[in-house]
């Protein structure tokens, strides 16, 4: 069992797990208890976008000018097909693809 | 069942990122001393990878067991409004789907989720197919991971650490609704650059999407009591064409 799991091990991954779980739910339990229209309504509809779009922009601005090159081809590949495989394989591609060229050139 | 399915497929883009990046997170935890009993404990009961990353930064003897739980409760602040936003999902659903489904939502499947809810309508077990194939995917490359241990590879060479940006850009651009759109998520995007420098944690996450959201509402507010206005007006003139007409 010592070699499992470490003294406080349990006790961590349970806070841990519990405390997200809270969240999770939470969220859900309370948005139930909002109402249907008015303020409250706009606010629950707008978060989807601008939560993806916080978890979004700070990472393709990390990836510097071939980040925003590559995010270029993958959104075009997205709006040409909707295909979201071949939207991450192109900007995986794309990304390399301007990686290598500056590292060699 | 069919739904579930659906979900599954939908989101295999991100479950093949989650393996490339559940496989070097294994090592790191092997490295880290985590045990894969351990991490197969965080995988099935936390699926969170970012807290568990924190974690395992943590994951010194003795363990900070109080310490450790703030700095998930920081990482995690945003499954507050994502949960939040998934109402429309599962509204009128049952309590037991709701306390099942919502244990397997990560960002991955929450946006895939959201994108085809808002295309013609999903239901939670859509999500929940997401949700089971990401932590399938994540639990097998993590523990494989952490067993065979060994070189850490690096991920930005074969663009990896993009594949997560390019899938979430083009959710970005299908949840768009309109020119009203665009200053609640200029607003969040400057919001979440900035909070990155300021906030510990992911914390910058939940200050975009409060702060954009918070946003609309008030440029809602102003603009129906500009037509309110402009109502009254009208009937101002109303008033003022009828009374000269009178004379």
């Amino acid at each position: 069992m010592n070699d499992l799991f470490q003294f406080g091990a349990i006790p961590a991954i349970l806070l841990a797990s519990g405390l997200t779980y809270t969240l999770r739910l939470g969220g859900l339990l309370l948005a139930d208890r909002l109402p249907g229209s008015g303020p409250a309504r706009r606010f629950l509809d707008c978060l989807p976008g601008t939560i993806l779009l916080s978890l979004t922009v700070p990472g393709a601005l990390h990836s510097g000018i071939e980040g925003m090159l590559g995010l270029v081809a993958c959104l075009l590949v997205f709006l040409r097909t909707r295909n979201l495989l071949l939207t991450m394989t192109a900007g995986m591609a794309g990304v390399c693809l301007f990686r290598w060229v500056g590292y060699f050139s | 069942m069919k739904e579930v399915f659906k979900g599954m497929q939908a989101n295999i883009p991100l479950a093949v990122s989650a393996i490339a990046y559940g496989g070097i997170f294994g090592v790191i935890s092997g490295n880290q001393g985590v045990s894969w009993a351990e991490m197969l404990t965080m995988d099935l009961l936390l699926f969170a990878g970012s807290a568990q990353l924190v974690m395992i930064e943590m994951w010194h003897s003795p363990i900070p067991v109080l310490a450790i739980g703030l700095a998930v409760l920081i990482v995690n602040m945003r499954y507050l409004l994502i949960g939040a936003s998934l109402q429309p999902v599962f509204d009128g659903r049952p309590f037991w789907q709701k306390a099942l489904g919502m244990h397997l939502v990560a960002d991955e499947n929450w946006a895939v989720t959201i994108a085809a809810h808002r295309n013609g309508g999903t239901c939670p077990a859509f999500l929940v197919g997401g949700g089971l194939l990401l932590l399938t995917a994540w639990t097998f490359a993590t523990i494989t991971g952490n067993l065979l241990g060994g070189q850490i590879v690096e991920p930005e060479r074969w663009g990896l650490d993009f594949a997560f940006v390019a899938v979430f850009a083009a959710l970005s651009l299908s949840l768009w609704q309109g020119r009203d759109d665009l200053l609640p998520w200029l607003v969040a995007a400057g919001l979440a650059v900035a909070g990155e420098h300021l906030l510990p944690g992911k914390l910058y996450i939940a200050l975009g999407g409060v702060g954009g959201a918070l946003t609309a509402v008030v440029l809602e507010i102003v603009q129906t009591k500009r037509t309110a206005a402009a109502g009254e007006d009208t009937i101002a003139q109303l008033a003022v064409i009828g009374k000269e007409e009178d004379r």
